[in-house]
């Protein structure tokens, strides 16, 4: 039954087929739902190609039930493509963070840089040997520069998400993004400070 | 082995269309026939990974009038089974759901409904096959179809549609839709001790005392399986109660008034509706699936302003709840019913207010779902 207010997160993912939106969004809401306890609703939007349309999946994390299942204002947007980058910009909350692939998204030029958090998601799965994994480099990043589900929620869900003898590498990847993250996140209150 | 890959306890994430094919696993079905159509493709890519588990079946068939024979002879072979579909696979089983209905066969048929008609919106949501459910198939009968609003209650009412279809032998629809379907949140298996595997009644009768459509006061007969050595008649001629066909007016009256009776006379153990704050309320939300998920946002922005408004949700959609929604209107101003089509379970709530309430629509061609906005301004409107 609808009662006071519970505190609501709302995540968009956007980028290509392929590019593994739906398994993002799909692990995020497993780590908060089955690990962390709280509710989670993970919705995908997806076209008739296999792979090369626009792909998106949404969670929404809430400590309450989660009625209405669909993004209503994100928090955090996730952009791994121009055109979903495009699409969606303009839809997240004020203090909301936006993070791209930096080599995949060029910013607007009115863009507010203070809510831009970037890494070169993409590279750095190749650079560990599988493109594939960019996906997982990005959930990292976005572990680091969030708090709404635990690191520790977040590692079991994708060991139990990724096909079996691809978890070392998913782990890789994920560290990868995390250091990342708390790099860029150290740089911003560094420059805060000062 | 086969019993502990029945129910799959514990807490999952798991989306709505591999939610309903573990409801239907926890209830022992152990055939599954079909043909493959978005959104319900995961449904039978997931029942042809766990049935081979508990010695059980899975068959692609070479369509979709194939798929609903197939669940039709199985069952009479002495399995539970089901089959699940989409769009214009849920057309091409009207003509033999209604065989399943005149021989009296217990199954499950899910549909994951997209936009229609014809090919439509393969990949996007629909709630416009809600009175195809009802009349789709030709002639008289009654119908039982759930409508479930979240992947725990995929896994649950599909579950309950077993149960019910071996209660009343009768082919119980699930009607869900791609939002649901691809929506993926916690769905809790309960212990397999909590969840029996859903038992058929067989009859204790010797072969030729045994008459497979009998029809004891308000019940239905037990059952028997092929093999097991009654010779009986099956056939979708209309016929007696030993099977055998009889084309005449008195035997039609009592075939078609017991099909319909089996399930009228027992609307209170089968209807099951969802009630939010609907005493006092002046105005009330009527609606079902993925589109009540909307609407209990739209609640929350009405009571924000305000308003008095309740919700009655349709979680038994056929029969409809015709006595509860008669008697809510001599107590509220409105209704105010949300569905993604441009009425249908509207028509139904119309007709059982009996003039006593307004009845509102809020349409929507399918496609997405409502915005939430729409809805609160209906309810302003209705509260006027």
């Amino acid at each position: 039954m609808p009662a006071a207010t519970p505190k609501r997160d709302e995540v968009r993912f956007t980028g290509f087929g392929g590019q593994g939106m739906a398994v993002l969004g799909y692990i995020l809401g497993r780590a908060a739902a089955v690990y962390d306890g709280k509710n989670a609703t993970m919705t995908q939007s997806y076209g008739p190609e296999a792979r090369g349309g626009a792909s998106s999946s949404q969670v929404i994390i809430c400590d309450g039930p989660v009625y209405y299942p669909y993004v209503i204002v994100p928090n955090v947007m996730v952009a791994m493509s121009q055109e979903g980058y495009t699409k969606f910009r303009e839809n997240l909350t004020d203090d909301g963070k936006m993070l791209v692939d930096e080599d995949l998204v060029s910013l607007a030029p009115d863009e507010d840089l203070d809510r831009v958090y970037r890494i070169p998601a993409t590279r750095f799965a190749e650079e560990l040997g599988r493109k594939i994994v960019a996906n997982i480099v990005m959930l990292g990043f976005l572990s680091a520069l969030t708090d709404f589900v635990s690191d520790e929620a977040i590692r079991k869900a994708i060991a139990d998400s990724v096909p079996r003898g691809t978890v070392d590498l998913n782990m890789k990847a994920y560290e990868k993004g995390r250091a990342h993250g708390q790099q860029v996140a150290g740089d911003r209150s560094t420059k805060a400070e000062a | 082995m086969a019993e502990d890959r029945r129910v799959l306890t514990g807490e999952h994430f798991l989306n709505g269309d591999h939610a309903c094919a573990e409801g239907a696993m926890a209830a022992g079905c152990k055939f599954f026939g079909g043909y493959p159509i978005t959104p319900s493709s995961e449904i039978a890519e997931r029942m042809s990974e766990r049935l081979p588990e508990v010695g059980g079946i899975y068959l692609q068939m070479e369509d979709e009038l194939a798929s609903m024979n197939a669940i039709l002879g199985a069952a009479w072979g002495g399995w539970k089974s089901m089959t699940c579909t989409s769009g214009p696979g849920f057309s091409l089983m009207m003509e033999n759901l209604g065989l399943g209905v005149v021989l009296e066969t217990p199954c499950v048929l899910v549909n994951i409904q997209r936009g229609g008609p014809s090919t439509g919106l393969p990949t996007l949501v629909g709630q416009a096959d809600m009175m195809q459910a009802r009349w789709g198939s030709h002639g008289d009968y009654e119908i039982i179809a759930l409508a479930p609003n979240s992947p725990q209650e995929m896994f649950d009412l599909t579950y309950k549609a077993f149960d019910l279809s071996e209660r009343y032998r009768v082919p119980t629809l699930v009607m869900s839709d791609e939002c649901v379907g691809h929506m993926s949140e916690k769905v809790v298996i309960p212990p397999a001790g909590k969840m029996p595997e859903v038992q058929r009644k067989y009859t204790t009768k010797k072969p030729g005392e045994y008459l497979p459509f009998d029809h004891p006061a308000g019940g239905v007969a037990p059952m028997v399986k092929a093999g097991d050595g009654y010779n009986i008649h099956v056939t979708g001629l209309t016929h007696d109660e030993r099977g055998y066909p009889v084309i005449n007016a008195e035997a039609q009256d009592v075939m078609v008034r017991h099909l319909i009776d089996k399930i009228n006379k027992n609307r209170d153990d089968i209807i099951d509706v969802e009630e939010i704050d609907v005493e006092g309320a002046d105005v009330i939300i009527v609606s079902y699936g993925i589109s009540s998920r909307t609407c209990y946002r739209a609640l929350d922005m009405a009571k924000e302003e305000g308003l008095k408004v309740g919700m009655f949700r349709l979680v038994t959609v056929w029969p409809f709840p015709e006595e509860q929604v008669r008697e809510l209107a001599k107590r509220v101003k409105a209704f105010v019913v949300v569905e993604l089509n441009f009425g249908q379970i509207y028509y139904e709530v119309e007709r059982c207010a009996c003039g006593n309430a307004a009845t509102y629509l809020v349409p929507h061609a399918g496609g997405d779902i409502h915005d939430p906005a729409d809805i609160l301004a209906a309810l302003k409107e209705a509260a006027k």
